[in-house]
């Protein structure tokens, strides 16, 4: 096992018909067939509403890639649930707006393409779920 | 229970040393029922990251060569299975009754609908956080809005991204961007800013607005007794608030009274006031 390839982190996005089933399933055919080790959630969203505490293992890796869909959307769920990415280190690909051989050349390519918007507050930065006054 | 307060399982497919891969039709099978029956799952293959163990359950599967006894590897925390000739099907029922058996979370139950805030864009106007009727949003200590009752959101309803004059406020599942997460442009932040104020739109204050059609409604109840009418006026005017706010007529039919929507909305009002003060 090589520390150098990315982790790889793929969202089925189960509960939502917002990414085409055909692209879904042939990302992750292909990623099974890969032999690499990966992990798979049904719904990233479910788990940053739930603050899945394996968000923060997931994200804590040295590089991660993400199938999932928009960089935007997909850094403030984690950060969301107190489990910032990395933008130096994150690499997302979207399976709502990319073709389907996009997405997956890019999961079985060894290097990374660092892609989380940036601005003005960094995500660890950001307000923390939990510390809420309770105003 | 609340939301964050269920634990869950963690499934592990192991096909690395001392374990026969899966074929790849049955793989595919697997994994895709365990994902839409809401699993996230660990595939550790020959090559490749992935992310340490932790404390909680877990139900390792593989196919485990000749002399590997699971059991003898199992812990109470970590379950190992040989899943040699089960079906797609027969391993998604095993990983089940693990889930059972621990009493993780049954997934599924709630669309995973609710704002997320993008910080890069937010100015902390605290404008949703007063909209909001279903006390989703909060503010921490130092007074910076926070979404922090994701379960409480209305599902399908997008209507506080709509009266966010940053486009600030995302839904991930929504249809289209730049609510659905897709970047924001300078003519969507026109559109998003010319919804700031859905009332405008409406021409009134909505919860004004609600109340007065209810007035009218209940003096109109009160003199001929036809509930029918009082209700049809009240989707009326629920049906005219869809269509401004692309909020679905299922979640407006289910806003609370008048009355009570005047009281929601004082409380949500008091709570910005006060993040705001506290941020001086
Ligand atoms: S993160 Fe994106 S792809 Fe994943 S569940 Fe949420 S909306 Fe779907
Ligand atoms: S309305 Fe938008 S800018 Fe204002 S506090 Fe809410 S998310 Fe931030």
């Amino acid at each position: 096992m090589s520390s150098e390839s990315p982790g790889i982190l793929y969202c089925h996005c189960t509960y939502a018909q917002v990414i085409d089933p055909a692209v879904k399933a042939a990302v992750l055919r292909k990623l099974c067939d890969s032999g690499q080790s990966f992990e798979a959630v049904a719904d990233l969203c479910e788990m940053a509403a739930r603050q899945d505490p394996a968000l923060k293992r997931l994200a804590g890796g040295e590089t991660v890639k993400i199938a999932a869909c928009f960089p935007r959307a997909v850094k403030w769920l984690f950060a969301s649930a107190g489990a910032p990415l990395d933008p130096a280190r994150t690499e997302v690909l979207n399976m709502r707006d990319r073709p389907e051989a996009d997405v997956s050349a890019r999961l079985a390519a060894p290097d990374l393409q660092p892609n989380l918007p940036t601005g003005k507050t960094t995500a660890a930065d950001a307000p923390k779920p939990g510390a809420s006054s309770g105003h | 229970m609340a939301l964050r307060d269920q634990s869950y399982l963690r499934v592990v497919l192991y096909e690395g040393n001392d374990a026969e891969p899966l074929a790849s039709e049955s793989r595919f099978d697997a994994v895709s029922r365990l994902l839409n029956q809401g699993f996230a799952l660990t595939r550790v293959g020959v090559g490749g990251r992935t992310a340490p163990a932790d404390d909680r359950p877990a139900l390792v599967l593989g196919q485990f060569r000749a002399g590997l006894e699971p059991n003898a590897l199992s812990t109470e925390n970590v379950r190992v299975k040989n899943i040699s000739g089960l079906t797609g099907e027969q391993i998604a029922g095993a990983v089940e009754s693990r889930r059972v058996e621990q009493k993780a979370v049954q997934h599924g139950g709630w669309k995973p609908w609710f704002p997320v805030i993008d910080y890069d864009r937010c100015t902390n106007c605290m404008q949703c956080l007063s909209f909001c009727l279903f006390g989703v949003y909060g503010a921490d200590r130092e007074g910076h809005i926070l979404v922090q009752s994701q379960d409480n959101c209305k599902t399908n309803c997008p209507a506080c991204s709509r009266v966010c004059p940053e486009a600030a406020i995302m839904f991930p599942k929504y249809k289209a961007g730049p609510i659905n997460g897709d970047e924001v442009k300078d003519s969507d932040l026109q559109r998003e800013k010319m919804k700031v104020d859905i009332s405008a739109l409406l021409g009134g204050d909505i919860y004004s607005m609600l109340r007065v059609r209810s007035e009218r409604a209940q003096s109109r109840f009160s003199k001929e007794r036809d509930s029918d009418k009082a209700l049809t006026e009240r989707q009326k005017c629920l049906t005219k608030l869809a269509a401004a706010g692309d909020i679905p007529p299922e979640v407006l039919m289910s806003l609370p009274s008048p009355e009570e929507i005047m009281r929601r909305a004082e409380e949500a009002k008091a709570k910005a006031q006060a993040a705001l003060a506290a941020q001086k």
